[in-house]
């Protein structure tokens, strides 16, 4: 196994602490508590060891990574061993402050998410009231701080038809990029599911709203659109293919392929703390499951696409068809591919129920389990 | 809103802060890096980018690129107008 490509990227969760409460938060439902997380020491060796591997970023999730006091202790270690570093925040705790401790310490991009185009939307989805406004006080001192933004936004059924506002919401805040992604149901959103699925007419109309801004905002605003699954005829190749791209770290140390892997069942994930990132990456059990080709089913293993998309999201592949190791249903080839359709028609059919808000403890017992009604916050 | 569009020979084309031209040691070979992406330009695009450096202007970059590989001017002049536009519009050079 020596002859695994090293990796390109690291996403370092580095708390699962966040005060906003966004229903499609793509983190487990059991959300580990908080004296679980690594210390700083133990991330600086961490990326010390990335660095090493060939990974060339770092992006500072979480969870809310600001969260974390040493956040500016973690990204000057991250720019000293040489990685590109990017945080992914909903901003609401920083101040000027914290931004510029954060500058100093050598971060070079912030991407920053917004629920809404305005605040009453968005202080309902994020659950965090006030959050909209703070956002938008945050989004002018990164900048004033000289650091160029991304604007992420993540979209469902409840916010698509505000889509224009959205994007006239980053050029109003100077961002340089817009991050445009449709919800991946698993984790929270799994959960919710029926409450985000957009109709298909939805996604048709955003999709032409993207096209055309890309277009006219050409040289002033770079778009990233993140393509719904649902309704598509080919899947995405998710993460760039399991194990060849990315590495996902998650507060306590567990090295994963992805954010979503530990939904799977019967993957052992290693830590950093019993294990170098090197020896986790090339050979531990779970990057090895679903790396490459040769565990895949029909149609993908013959098929010519098996190395463009290799055979797409393995949680997908789980939450819909109950198996892990299945061609992900949002390829048309795939025989469960009418049932993932089906989902999406159905449940975006009728009014959305209300969301189970992200919370510790907050995750339903029962699949079934759903609060009566929508608090609007 | 709008963006200056046009590109001619006066203009003075330079990285975008966060965009870092650098040498991969592990992988040998030159990258762009940006946020969340990665560009891997090939020997002819790293040719002009590694003369975009906020101080040349197209006409002096093509004029040395003309020399170097005593190739037509007019087609080296096309080449780099068509590869800075495209990068502006990827958001990695400004000018």
């Amino acid at each position: 196994m020596t002859n695994v490509a090293p990796p390109l990227a690291l996403l370092a969760e580095v708390t699962y602490r966040c005060p906003l409460q966004c229903p499609y938060c793509s983190n487990p439902l059991e959300l580990e508590r908080a004296k679980q997380e690594l210390d700083t020491d133990t991330w600086l060796r961490v990326f010390d060891e990335a660095a090493d591997l060939g990974v060339l970023q770092v992006h500072f999730s979480g969870g809310e990574p600001t969260a974390r006091t040493d956040l500016d202790l973690l990204v000057a270690g991250a720019s000293r061993f040489g990685l590109y570093t990017n945080l992914i925040t909903s901003g609401v705790l920083l101040n000027e402050a914290k931004i510029s401790a954060l500058a100093t310490a050598g971060l070079e991009h912030v991407q920053l998410s917004f629920q809404d185009a305005e605040a009453a939307g968005g202080d309902r989805i994020g659950g965090y009231k006030g959050g909209h406004e703070k956002k938008i006080q945050v989004a002018k001192l990164v900048r004033m701080a000289g650091l160029p933004l991304t604007l992420n936004m993540v979209v469902h059924r409840q916010n698509l038809d505000h889509l224009e506002d959205m994007i006239r919401l980053a050029v109003d805040l100077d961002a340089h990029r817009v991050e445009i992604a449709h919800v991946q149901y698993y984790g929270w959103g799994l959960t919710n599911r029926a409450a985000l699925m957009p109709t298909r007419k939805q996604v048709e109309t955003a999709t032409a709203i993207v096209d055309r801004a890309r277009e006219r905002l050409k040289g002033v605003l770079v778009f990233d659109y993140v393509v719904p699954d649902y309704y598509a005829r080919r899947p995405k190749s998710c993460m760039g293919g399991w194990g060849r791209r990315f590495l996902n770290i998650n507060p306590a140390g567990k090295v994963m392929p992805c954010h979503a892997a530990e939904t799977i069942p019967g993957l052992e994930f290693e830590s950093v703390c019993d294990h170098s990132l090197s020896e986790i990456w090339t050979s531990s059990e779970a990057f090895r499951r679903f790396r490459g080709v040769e565990w895949m089913p029909e149609p993908c293993r013959s098929c010519d696409r098996r190395e463009i998309d290799w055979g797409g999201c393995r949680c997908q592949a789980l939450a819909v068809t109950g198996d892990a190791g299945n061609t992900d249903p949002a390829c048309e080839l795939s025989p469960n591919h009418h049932k993932m359709l089906q989902l999406a028609e159905v449940e975006s059919d009728g009014p959305p129920p209300a969301f189970v808000y992200r919370r510790m403890g907050g995750a339903p017992r029962q699949k079934e389990a759903q609060p009566a009604r929508d608090e609007r916050l | 809103m709008t963006a200056d569009r046009t590109i001619d020979e006066n203009s003075v084309p330079r990285f975008v802060p966060h965009m870092k031209l650098k040498f991969d040691e592990k992988r040998q070979r030159w990258m762009i890096l940006a946020p969340e992406r990665l560009f891997l330009p090939d020997d002819t695009a790293l040719e002009i980018l590694r003369r975009c450096d906020g101080i040349a202007t197209i006409r002096t970059i093509v004029d040395d690129l003309t020399r170097r590989f005593n190739a037509p001017s007019e087609v080296i002049m096309n080449d780099v107008r068509k590869l800075v536009q495209d990068f502006r519009d990827k958001g990695v050079l400004k000018t």
